[in-house]
């Protein structure tokens, strides 16, 4: 009898081991995430980690909030609306020097996406070329690494402030056009620009490379419950993980929810942003580099960047900005 | 193939040179037809493109003759507050076409002081409406029915969108830029437009219709579908985004020709249906859109299908028929010919009594029939001539055969011929060759001392030579007695033999008489070969000549004798011409020189051996070649008075 129950007790606590520190039964935590855009292929970690029950797992009840022009992220984060939010590490930066306690969680994307791309037609092959052009350029955010740029290759540009629609660059309003490689590269092939009739220029490949998606939480909220931030990480990575593997049934889901919030979109251009993103977030090292992490040397380029064009007055600590999320932090 | 009959060969080469005719014909005939379509719908189809894009450009077009004109008015003047308003109210209510117009300023163009302004009447629900577009979260400057005409510095066209405030009608605006002069200089002041539903285009588009399947749809600048019957791919998918879904490279090829403003005429697999179709597509010349309309191929085709396949069960029909009359006539020809083979088989077997079958076609066969019959009849007289013919040949061989028998039984046939004797040795041999011939040769004694003997060739083979043979065997035997010398025997001879000798025959001859006591030979020699005296040391000498002729050549001819003696153990060889003249597989004589080697190695055997060694020399010479003339030898040789005979070897020839 006795040995029976210690047996009992044995299982038990082996199952515990094995399902992981929230055990079953456990109530879960609720929380909410806001991407910063629509739910498109740049978000489907996040939806894959919540349509497969990742997020559950590691005790979370969790609602992803659509996002969109009317839902910027970092008002959502700051008046509680979202309990996490995607948000580039630039508009992090500022935000924190500007006096909002928000810390980063998780340096999800590494490498730039952000680029400029012109056409070969008009003669611009090289930095050089531009000199003298008309340039499209996104709002601020945007334009620290373009005007780092044309500083670094001493480039006298004309800035033509660029919506969100490529037709000024495929109609020659504009002779070199912002894009970003997973999204607008690919509808500018899409409108019929073959890659090989395009400049390219990737910042990372100019010495200008700043890391863009992350994870952002309220300093608030870390202090209260660190294990809710850990799991949330370490849940939304192994949703990365799972889409890459995954690749169809990511873009089926994605399509899902486009399809749901009635945003047009093609398959072909999800599949191409989830490659993208795929490159864009294994670049540091390949696939078993450690997802989520932000080196020192990245931050301070970034903020730099940002003060040295007024965007910030101050650079904020890299310790008070940034938390590193191991898996023994959400034990 | 090789062992098939007639029928099978020409069923077969007849219908596999029909199939290939009619195959070749059949196919130039679908080249041609389809070649022919294919001109009729590019030609329809171009025609067809450019009526629809003039009647969609002439509505653009007139579109874009408003908001031009005002731009005139505005470049020229000042033209502003309720005197603008009212304008553009009015360019909204009269023109049906147009869903909206606004004047959009520049920053402080407006009055000075305005960062923007830009007041927009548009229709909704019946009435019209009025806005100002310069707020703060619409940014107009930077929306590209503004930006793009701004900074291209000229009127365009923008990408068709969804109004989303007008019940999702698809829309489109056409921007023109309009100028102030401003410090002398002619600067951009703000952009005027005109919003226009697009729902008449799509309504345009979609009324073309071909044939089943076929029909029309229309694309952006951007290759964006603007009309297309598969609804969904309408403002959200480009024909470049279709062509990588597919996989497509030919799609994203043509779909950029069509964004550059190219017309054109390419095979294109329909999005909508999968078919192949033909596919025409040309520029409106307003917005640069691209029309496009696809004609299924196999709809378009289905007439000339049709017709193929009408044509090709008449040719498989035609095909059995040609079939059923080749295997007609090919039994037509086969039947006879069948049954006159099998005729021609009881006639190989010698029953010429089998009866022709009778065949009335008059044509080849018939014919063929006939000269059977013919050759049956020929063949059957032909044999019974034959029969008797061989059986006179065979009576007259018969005959001949015992002329032979005669001939050879006159000959003398025991050896040695007189065991008695030990003087001498005596042996000889006639080979006669197929026929009856005329060689002879004959031994006796003329007293108790004198031997005589001869051997002859008469000129010319057959019965007449070996009847007058026999006459100068027995002239020679009645001719020669006691006491005559060869010479004297010759001399007489001869006379006999040309007194009367119609045939003109002649027989060389050599005669001669041995003494047995001395070994005293006295010998003539009419024209026939010298013989050879072997001597007991090995010599071999020829008998030196009488100079004698043929006898039966010259009458009176007056022969002379030699004499010469022979030693104890000499030989004397006589031969006819049948020996050194025997030939060879390569017709090559044996001649005297081999004759001699021959003596020379048998000369001391016994005479018999010596001649039977001679008869095989020649037969191994000769080999399988056919005897001509007859052989003949004789040896003699001699002992002494006192001399010891061989051991007798008896022989029959």
């Amino acid at each position: 009898m006795r040995e029976k129950c210690t047996l009992v007790i044995a299982v038990a606590l082996f199952l515990i081991i094995v399902c992981g520190a929230p055990a079953r039964g456990a109530p879960l935590k609720a929380a909410s995430f806001i991407p910063q855009w629509v739910p498109q292929a740049q978000f489907a970690g996040y939806y894959m980690a919540l349509e497969k029950g990742i997020y559950k797992q590691h005790g979370i009840d969790l609602t992803i909030i659509t996002g969109g022009p009317d839902y910027p992220p970092s008002d959502l984060l700051v008046d509680g609306r979202a309990t996490f939010a995607s948000l580039w590490l630039s508009t992090g930066i500022q935000m924190r020097a500007g006096g909002d306690k928000i810390l980063n969680i998780a340096q999800i994307m590494p490498r730039s996406a952000l680029m400029l791309v012109a056409k070969k037609a008009s003669g611009i092959e090289a930095p050089q070329d531009m000199d003298g052009r008309k340039v499209g350029l996104w709002g601020p955010v945007f334009q620290i690494q373009p005007r780092a740029f044309f500083r670094k290759y001493d480039l006298n540009v004309r800035v033509v402030l660029q919506s969100f629609s490529v037709n000024l660059f495929l109609r020659d309003g504009v002779d070199v056009a912002s894009a970003m490689w997973y999204n607008e590269y690919h509808t500018i092939m899409n409108c019929g620009i073959n890659p090989d009739e395009l400049t390219t220029f990737f910042f990372h490949e100019h010495g200008l490379n700043f890391p863009e998606d992350g994870i952002y939480v309220l300093e608030e909220t870390y202090r209260k419950d660190p294990k809710l931030c850990a799991a949330f990480v370490l849940a939304s990575i192994e949703g990365w993980r799972y889409a890459f593997d995954h690749p169809d049934e990511a873009l089926a889901v994605t399509m899902r929810n486009l399809r749901r919030e009635h945003i047009p979109t093609t398959m072909v251009h999800q599949r191409w942003m989830l490659e993208r993103m795929r490159d864009l977030i294994l670049a540091e090292g390949g696939e078993d580099a450690d997802m989520g992490g932000l080196l020192p040397q990245d931050y301070s380029k970034v903020a730099r960047g940002l003060r040295s064009i007024g965007l910030i007055e101050s650079v904020p600590r890299f310790t008070s900005f940034y938390k590193v999320i191991r898996e023994s932090d959400e034990k | 193939m090789k062992n098939r009959g007639l029928a099978f060969k020409l069923i077969l080469l007849i219908l596999s040179s029909v199939t290939l005719i009619f195959l070749m014909i059949f196919g130039y005939n679908y080249l041609y037809s389809r070649k022919i379509i294919v001109e009729n719908v590019e030609k329809n189809a171009m025609n067809l493109a450019r009526a629809t894009v003039n009647q969609i450009d002439v509505v653009l077009s007139s579109i874009e003759k408003v908001p031009e004109n005002l731009s005139y008015v505005l470049d020229r003047s000042l033209c502003a507050g309720e005197e603008l308003n009212n304008l553009l109210k009015h360019i909204v209510k009269k023109n049906d076409e147009i869903y909206g117009s606004a004047v959009a300023f520049e920053p402080r163009a407006y009055d000075g002081e305005r960062e923007r302004y830009s007041p927009y009447f548009y229709k909704s629900g019946g009435e019209i409406h009025y806005s100002d577009l310069g707020t703060a979260s619409y940014q107009y400057f930077f929306q590209d029915w503004y930006q793009i005409p701004k900074e291209l510095d000229r009127p365009v066209w923008t990408e068709p969108y969804f109004d989303e405030g007008g019940g999702n009608i698809i829309m489109s605006t056409y921007s023109v830029p309009f100028y102030r002069m401003e410090k002398g200089k002619e600067r951009i002041a703000g952009i005027i437009t005109s919003d226009i539903s697009l729902s008449w285009l799509q309504d345009i588009v979609a009324s073309i219709k071909i044939a089943e399947t076929g029909y029309g749809f229309l694309i952006s600048q951007n290759g964006t579908f603007v009309t297309h019957p598969k609804k969904e791919l309408v403002m959200n998918e480009t024909i470049f985004s279709q062509a990588e879904a597919r996989g497509d490279g030919e799609m994203r090829r043509i779909g950029r020709e069509m964004i550059h403003g190219k017309a054109g005429f390419v095979p294109f697999t329909s999005i909508l249906t999968g078919k192949l179709c033909w596919m025409v597509y040309a520029p409106l010349s307003s917005s640069r859109w691209s029309l496009a309309v696809l004609f299924p191929q196999d709809e378009l085709m289905a007439d000339v299908m049709r017709l193929n396949k009408i044509v090709v069960t008449l040719g498989i029909l035609g095909f059995i028929f040609l079939l059923a009359v080749i295997v007609f006539i090919a039994r037509s020809i086969t039947r006879p010919l069948t049954l006159l083979a099998g005729a021609t088989e009881d006639i190989a077997t010698g029953n010429l009594d089998v009866v022709i079958p009778e065949i009335g076609t008059g044509d080849e066969v018939g014919k063929l029939a006939q000269s059977f019959d013919y050759m049956k009849g020929s063949l059957k007289q032909y044999i019974a001539d034959l029969t008797e013919t061989t059986a006179a040949k065979e009576r007259i061989e018969s005959e001949l055969q015992i002329a032979h028998d005669i001939q050879m039984g006159i000959l003398p046939k025991i050896f040695p011929p007189f065991p008695e004797m030990s003087e001498f040795d005596l042996h000889a041999a006639l080979e006669p060759a197929k026929e009856v011939g005329g060689d002879t040769f004959d031994f006796f004694f003329l007293d108790d001392d004198h031997l005589s003997f001869n051997v002859g060739d008469v000129s010319g083979k057959g019965v007449p030579a070996s009847l007058f043979m026999a006459i100068t065997k027995t002239l020679i035997k009645t001719r020669a007695t006691r006491d005559t010398t060869p010479e004297v025997v010759l001399t007489q001879v001869n006379e006999d033999l040309s007194a009367d000798n119609p045939s003109l025959l002649f027989v060389t001859l050599f005669m001669g008489t041995l003494n047995i006591r001395n070994g005293i030979l006295e010998y003539c020699n009419g024209g026939h070969n010298p013989p050879y005296i072997i001597r007991a040391g090995g010599e071999i000498e020829a008998l030196a000549m009488t100079g004698g002729l043929a006898l039966g050549v010259m009458e009176g001819f007056e022969f002379q004798s030699k004499g010469v003696t022979l030693n104890t153990g000499d030989a004397l060889f006589i031969y006819s011409d049948g020996v050194t003249e025997a030939m060879n597989s390569k017709h090559e004589l044996f001649s005297e020189e081999r004759l001699e080697e021959e003596l020379a190695r048998l000369k001391d055997l016994p005479v018999g051996d010596i001649i039977a060694g001679v008869m095989e020399a020649i037969h191994n010479y000769s080999g399988d070649e056919p005897q001509t003339d007859d052989i003949t030898v004789m040896i003699i040789r001699y002992n002494g008075s006192e001399g010891t005979p061989e051991v007798a070897t008896t022989g029959e020839m």
